[in-house]
């Protein structure tokens, strides 16, 4: 069954220069369990659409259900986690402080917000740092924090719009060998907006190309790789071969234009 | 260390100044005195004296300069007559005595705090119903921006007035002056912290389903905090400003506003200086408790470094 289900979208954008076509007829399904990514450049529609299926933006046509549901009742019923570029902790409130946010919002028990804090502050690797101040950590730190923060309430989807984006290249090596590990734990679906092929590559089951002006899919590809993905996959073959494939997708985009 | 030295060394040339200002200033009222006990001055002519310039007067007369610092009431009083006199009424004088500026700076304290409290308190719910309400943003923002064009010595008296007609006197309506002195700051700091979270921090909100109290008091409020204590410091030196000025137009007995008034009566030239100082201590006092408690309650949320 599909968790999320796009069909013929379309959002346009009314702006003093006219009409843009933020999304144009997009048409997309999405297993349970997959871990899709959005690569394109940028304007290409693929914050937008993540947007919409986290209900931050409205589209004007087509069809988009989230776990069977509109986006606007998958957001009440707090379907999702949504990991944004910046961390975005709050300054005032330590780390553990920060994870409880969305708790205490949604209403936990206390003892059970401690226990979650704990988990996920496993999960990502940040044991031990609870009591800490988001300027005490480093960058990589602070948006794992933030990954913590989307996983404490356990909704099954994770949204991420360019998480590492902000990253040096070692440390955004090292925190998408731990977000697979992440994944294959806990067993979410996640959407994932990057710039960058070999993270798309390196991370995804399925990898949606998409292109601008107007933002529409262009290539969706069912990645081959094995579910267990050691960094040096990156030299293999196959590999180099998807990446090639999206690398072509990103061309024909453009040569359209 | 450095900066110690830099700061004294700034305070040292403005005593400086302060001291040869007061020679120009005071020599023709000293010459006067001379003249009667006797002294020869030049010129002689007093007529002549006034048409010449106070610094002439000094250049001719230099024996009487010394006088020019330690003159009954002089036109600018030196200093030392100034510290003397703050310590005369302040440490050398039961605080109960009328002439006690403690006792002074006591009346004008409470009217400035009762009108601080009231004027943060009004400013932060307008600030809080600006954020949330379009409505309240483009209706009360404009009166609150017009209520401060108008000057405060000429609304003043109007406000006593009014308030005596509804029975009220003393220190509510001091009180009332200071408070419009003080939202203003309030409101317009307020919102600012109000509105800094950036559109990023309220989609996060979003995604949780928070209701907008819970993004009030999670995200909103705690981010305001540096803006308000900005905003306080500006309101409580106003709030003060206020009170002595709400003292001036009732003929007030008690109070720093009614020191300077009585001083400006009477000649008491010293008397005025030392209340002008007395409410700029009294204001530093102020504003550096305020950032006192900034920087605990800062520390305590985790945002000072």
């Amino acid at each position: 069954m599909s968790v999320i289900e796009a069909r013929g979208l379309n959002l346009t954008f009314q702006t003093n220069d006219g009409p843009v076509h933020a999304l144009k007829d997009v048409n997309l399904s999405i297993d349970r369990g997959e871990f899709v990514s959005f690569i394109g450049p940028s304007g290409c529609g693929k914050t937008t659409f993540l947007r919409c299926i986290a209900a931050l933006e409205q589209p004007t046509g087509g069809s988009l259900t989230v776990n069977g549901v509109s986006p606007e009742e998958a957001r009440r019923a707090r379907a999702y986690g949504y990991v944004f570029q910046a961390a975005g902790l709050y300054p005032w409130r330590t780390i553990a402080g920060n994870i409880k946010l969305p708790l205490e919002i949604m209403g936990f028990a206390r003892d059970e917000q401690e226990r979650r804090v704990n988990d996920v502050l496993q999960l990502v690797d940040l044991a031990g740092f609870g009591k800490k101040y988001p300027w005490q950590l480093s960058g990589g730190m602070q948006q794992r924090a933030s990954i913590a923060r989307a996983l404490a309430f356990d909704a099954d989807i994770l949204l991420m719009d360019e998480p590492f984006g902000a990253l040096d290249e070692i440390v955004r090596d090292h925190l998408n060998e731990q977000l697979l590990k992440l994944w294959a734990r806990t067993n979410k679906t996640i959407g994932f907006v990057t710039h960058s092929i070999p993270e798309a590559v390196y991370l995804s089951t399925k990898i949606v190309v998409m292109s601008p002006r107007p933002g529409r899919i262009t290539d969706v590809i069912d990645s081959p790789l094995p579910s267990e993905r050691p960094l040096d996959i990156r030299d293999s073959a196959e590999f180099i071969e998807i990446a090639h494939r999206v690398r072509e997708g990103l061309r024909a985009g453009h040569v359209d234009e | 260390m450095r900066s110690l030295v830099a700061v004294l060394t700034v305070v040292a040339a403005l005593v400086v100044v302060w001291y040869l200002a007061c020679i120009p200033m005071n020599i023709a009222g000293v010459l006067v005195e001379a003249e009667r006990a006797g002294a020869t001055v030049t010129p002689t002519d007093g007529a002549e004296r006034r048409a010449t310039s106070g610094i002439v007067l000094a250049a001719k007369n230099s024996f009487a300069i010394p006088a020019t610092w330690a003159q009954e009431r002089p036109r600018l009083p030196a200093p030392d007559q100034v510290v003397n006199e703050l310590w005369k009424t302040t440490v050398g004088m039961n605080i109960t005595s009328k002439r006690s500026l403690v006792y002074h700076a006591w009346v004008t304290l409470s009217a400035t705090l009762l009108g601080f409290a009231i004027g943060t308190g009004l400013g932060i719910l307008l600030a809080v119903g600006i954020v949330h309400s379009r409505v309240m943003d483009m209706s009360v923002m404009p009166w609150a921006i017009v209520s401060q064009t108008i000057p405060i010595i000429a609304l003043a008296p109007m406000i006593i007035v009014v308030l005596y007609s509804v029975g009220m006197q003393g220190i509510v309506p001091k009180a009332v002056i200071s408070a419009y002195l003080s939202f203003f700051p309030v409101v317009v700091g307020m919102v600012k912290g109000l509105r800094s979270p950036d559109a990023m921090q309220l989609d996060l909100l979003r995604t949780y389903n928070a209701s907008s109290a819970q993004g009030f008091w999670k995200l909103r409020l705690p981010a305001s905090m540096p803006y308000l204590f900005a905003s306080l410091k500006i309101g409580i030196s106003a709030s003060l400003v206020g009170a002595i000025v709400g003292e001036l137009p009732t003929g007030a007995v008690a109070g720093l506003g009614a020191r300077l008034l009585a001083g400006s009566y009477y000649g008491q030239t010293v008397q005025i200086w030392s209340a002008l100082f007395g409410a700029a201590i009294l204001a530093a006092c102020l504003v550096g408790l305020l950032g006192l408690i900034e920087r605990a309650l800062l520390a305590r949320m985790g945002m000072a470094r």
